[in-house]
């Protein structure tokens, strides 16, 4: 088996940013329609509801749906 | 268009005015979603993106009790039209691909690991290599096989969740909860062996 040093690092990120409680992805996907308002509106999402900021912030599935959303709402509002 | 309250909305998509709800709708979700994608679908985007909103109504009329009126109601069928489209994408773009396909060479037999791109510099090498090591055995010895195949599938091969969780027979939030706990696994096997995550990241970052 040949692991790349790059594969050790992004698995130790993972790991770092490990927390005992974490939001899962249903979870997530429940409030990302709360959060994203609120980020819409201009106050401080990743304050007001931190739990789903860090599940972005560790989860590329979602932090990238979350993305497009934000980008489909923004050309909704123009 | 857009100048419905929830409470209108759902009334509309239940009652007899359904059939001008749902266009509506509809257009609502092409706009956002031709807009969203068109850096990511290069081809036939509106076409794509007509299906992604067909299955999106399907989903939101079946899925209409759900909702709870936290956000606007157009903002919560947008996130649902969201999700369909990546599950279709991400289904088109990794059909082809086994999770066997990302995987390091022979992980059937996990060791023993070799650094791929050692450091240049031999201190630096040996280093990495004790901390491969000792990584190597936190994978082998604390993590199950299932756990290990879907961690190295996403971390080294790129797969997202829900098409590793496809492949493994389950869902992307049952999933999301095994790697959590690999994550933990490893964490807590390191720090029985006296380390942590940034130690060994030290040892590997800057070449």
């Amino acid at each position: 088996m040949k692991l790349s040093s790059e594969t050790i690092q992004k698995l130790m990120h993972a790991v770092k940013s490990t927390r005992d409680e974490e939001l899962d992805c249903d979870h997530c996907y429940d409030e990302l329609h709360r959060f994203i308002e609120i980020k819409l509106s201009g106050k401080n999402a990743a304050e007001a509801m931190p739990l789903v900021q860090e599940h972005l912030d560790r989860c590329p599935p979602c932090r990238e749906e979350y993305e497009v959303l934000l980008e489909a709402l923004k050309a909704l509002s123009m | 268009m857009d100048t419905r309250t929830n409470e209108e909305w759902l009334s509309d998509l239940r009652g007899e005015k359904k059939d001008q709800a749902i266009g509506d709708l509809r257009k609502i979700l092409k706009r956002g979603l031709i807009y969203s994608l068109s850096s990511r679908i290069k081809t036939d985007l509106e076409h794509q993106v007509e299906d992604f909103v067909q299955d999106a109504i399907l989903r939101i009329l079946d899925k209409l009790d759900t909702f709870r009126g936290e956000s606007k109601f157009t903002t919560w069928a947008q996130k649902v039209a969201v999700r369909v489209a990546f599950t279709e994408m991400r289904r088109k773009r990794w059909e082809d691909i086994s999770i066997q396909d990302l995987l390091p060479e022979d992980s059937g037999d996990f060791t023993p690991l070799v650094l791929s791109d050692p450091s240049p510099d031999p201190e630096k090498r040996a280093t990495q290599a004790s901390m491969l090591k000792m990584v190597e055995e936190v994978l082998s010895e604390d993590l199950t096989d299932l756990q290990r195949t879907a961690i190295l599938a996403i971390i080294q091969g790129g797969m997202p969740l829900e098409e590793v969780a496809r492949r493994m027979d389950t869902n992307r939030n049952a999933l999301y909860k095994l790697l959590h706990d690999a994550r933990k696994q490893i964490r807590d096997g390191l720090q029985a062996k006296g380390f942590n995550a940034e130690e060994v990241l030290a040892t590997f970052e800057n070449g």
